[in-house]
């Protein structure tokens, strides 16, 4: 058995969310009192009872959320802009100790994430070796709060309210990431992959050794970006292309074809919107306008290692 | 063929702008409707892989109060003023010492942070910090110019240097797949060939930044030269 569960943290969240709820629905003044109150709600009842659901029950929740959205039922108060003066002079009075709890989280994180995988007997452990990073910034959040608490003299009524208002400005993109990731999930079901593998080996001609690396690498690039997931992409377009080309047909090494062939995936999850958690929730998260601001930054970033990666491949698959 | 439409509805709602959830949801039932499932069969998958991915919302929620409180007692600017001092300091070498510190990391199988956890809070607002310490007060363009990088300066530390001395995540799906498939590899060599890539985005990193140094350089001049003050 495991004493700390992933699936704790998850309620931890739920019940933020459903605090979240309650404090919208309880404030008259919200311009979207009912429909936010519900969306938080639904939200919250997701994250501490998913596992417990019918998922047919979660998937018509979902969809009945995503239309609250679609009818424009969702959003925040309007913005009240900081206090920069405030927050500067508080910068200037509290000091570097301000920065304390921010950079005690990592290194917690590391920390714990480090003893969370070695510290398992027979059959107990504290945490699942597989769960240890994301348990142990879960723990680093709560430890982070307590020494913020302390450095800011703030009742815990303070945080809280924060935490909401930032959190209704990122509104119904927070569920982005996992709308992203089920889209991806049912392409996969539904065979989408195997549809444009067999569209690149017939167009292409992979039997040409560096023609079979080129495509493999681009429909790796390019199954990540519709996808928004290179994991995803990476059995499709290995078993469409590279095992029946560049290994079995030109007899290259397997380790380096998908080492290279997972990095040049990545390459993809740069360029794409579909990578919600990594390129759009940070454009919001950094209040940056141009929500492509991010991709944009990334295309000469990508480009640049997508062809390290063909080359290195190119040079090296068919040699060792 | 017809199965491709989903990625049509989707490629169209970002570039329309119109709801991405909507998009996103349409194209998961329509690609599913094609493919033969009912639409419950299409709600339960919906469900579960929804329930499954909790994991990517969970860091932002709750980081939420934490940074919510620290950013109200002035950390962003807190941030800034540190790195004001140190007169080395451009926009471009804070994110790659941030870049190289969550590579170096990241290779042991550890992550130090997020979007929400250090680029929020600490590494954008450094950034920020030591351009504006060198060019005195930046545009907005120049301000969000110093986020985007920072944005990509984590996911590129992030992305390249997985699991290269402890195979954690990337490398076991791929010895599983690679099992699945009746193909033998190495789990050492899966995890070693990332090496090259791995020192390959510290230069590729190294260049943009600079270029991103000498882009706010130039925005600075250029603002100058317009100003009539």
């Amino acid at each position: 058995m495991t004493l700390l569960e992933l699936e704790h943290f998850f309620i931890l969240a739920g019940l933020y969310l459903l605090f979240t709820a309650v404090q919208v629905l309880r404030d008259h003044r919200h311009p979207h009192r009912i429909g936010s109150g519900l969306f938080w709600g639904l939200l919250a009842i997701l994250f501490i009872a998913g596992p417990y659901l019918p998922p047919v029950a979660v998937g018509y929740t979902v969809t009945f959320m995503v239309a609250l959205t679609a009818f424009k039922q969702v959003g925040a108060k309007k913005a009240v802009a900081p206090d920069h003066h405030a927050r500067h002079q508080s910068a200037i009075a509290l000091g570097n100790r301000l920065l304390l709890p921010a950079i005690g989280i990592p290194v917690i994180v590391i920390a714990g994430s480090w003893l969370f995988r070695r510290l398992s007997f027979d059959n107990w452990s504290i945490v699942d070796p597989g769960q240890a990073t994301q348990v142990a910034l879960g723990l680093a959040t709560l430890v982070g709060l307590v020494l913020a608490l302390r450095v800011c003299r703030s009742p815990l009524s303070e945080p809280f309210n924060e935490g909401t208002r930032l959190i209704e400005i990122l509104g119904w993109t927070l569920l982005l990431p996992q709308m992203l990731a089920a889209l991806g999930g049912i392409f996969g079901q539904a065979g989408v992959g195997d549809v444009v593998a067999d569209l690149v080996a017939a167009i292409l001609p992979v039997e040409i050794p560096l023609i079979a690396v080129v495509a493999y690498c681009a429909a790796m690039a390019l199954f990540t970006m519709i996808m928004g997931n290179a994991f995803a992409a990476f059995p499709v377009v290995t078993l469409g292309i590279g095992i029946p080309f560049i290994v079995n047909t030109h007899g290259g090494n397997p380790a380096i074809m998908g080492a290279l062939g997972m990095l040049s995936g990545y390459c993809g999850t740069l360029l794409t919107p579909m990578a919600a958690n990594f390129n759009l929730v940070p454009a919001l998260l950094l209040e940056i306008p141009d929500k492509n601001a991010v991709i944009r930054a990334q295309v000469p970033m990508s480009a640049a290692i997508w062809v390290f990666n063909v080359l290195v491949m190119y040079l090296c698959v068919y040699r060792f | 063929m017809l199965k491709l439409l989903g990625i049509l509805i989707v490629a169209v709602g970002f570039a329309l702008r119109l709801n991405t959830l909507l998009s996103v949801l349409a194209a998961g039932i329509i690609t599913g409707l094609i493919a033969g499932f009912s639409l419950n069969e299409i709600m339960t998958m919906l469900g579960s892989f929804f329930i499954e991915n909790r994991f990517m919302t969970l860091p932002v929620i709750l980081m939420m109060p934490v940074i919510g409180l620290l950013e109200k007692h002035g950390l962003q600017e807190r941030a800034a003023i540190l790195i004001r001092g140190a007169g080395a300091a451009t926009a471009g070498r804070v994110l790659m010492l941030y870049q190289t510190i969550r590579e170096g990391t990241s290779m042991l199988g550890l992550s130090i942070g997020n979007h929400a956890s250090m680029v929020r809070p600490l590494i954008a607002p450094m950034a920020e910090g030591a351009a504006a310490a060198r060019h005195g007060d930046l545009s907005d363009e120049q301000v969000m110019m110093i986020r985007a990088h920072s944005a990509a300066s984590e996911n590129i530390g992030n992305f390249f240097a997985d699991d290269i001395l402890v195979a954690v995540g990337p490398v076991l799906l791929m010895k599983g797949f690679f099992d699945v498939a009746g193909v033998p590899v190495e789990l050492l060599h899966l995890a070693w060939w990332g090496l090259p890539t791995a020192l390959w985005v510290l230069a590729v990193g190294w260049w943009r930044n600079h270029v991103l140094d000498q882009k706010l350089k130039q925005m600075t001049a250029g603002f100058n030269i317009n100003d009539p003050a």
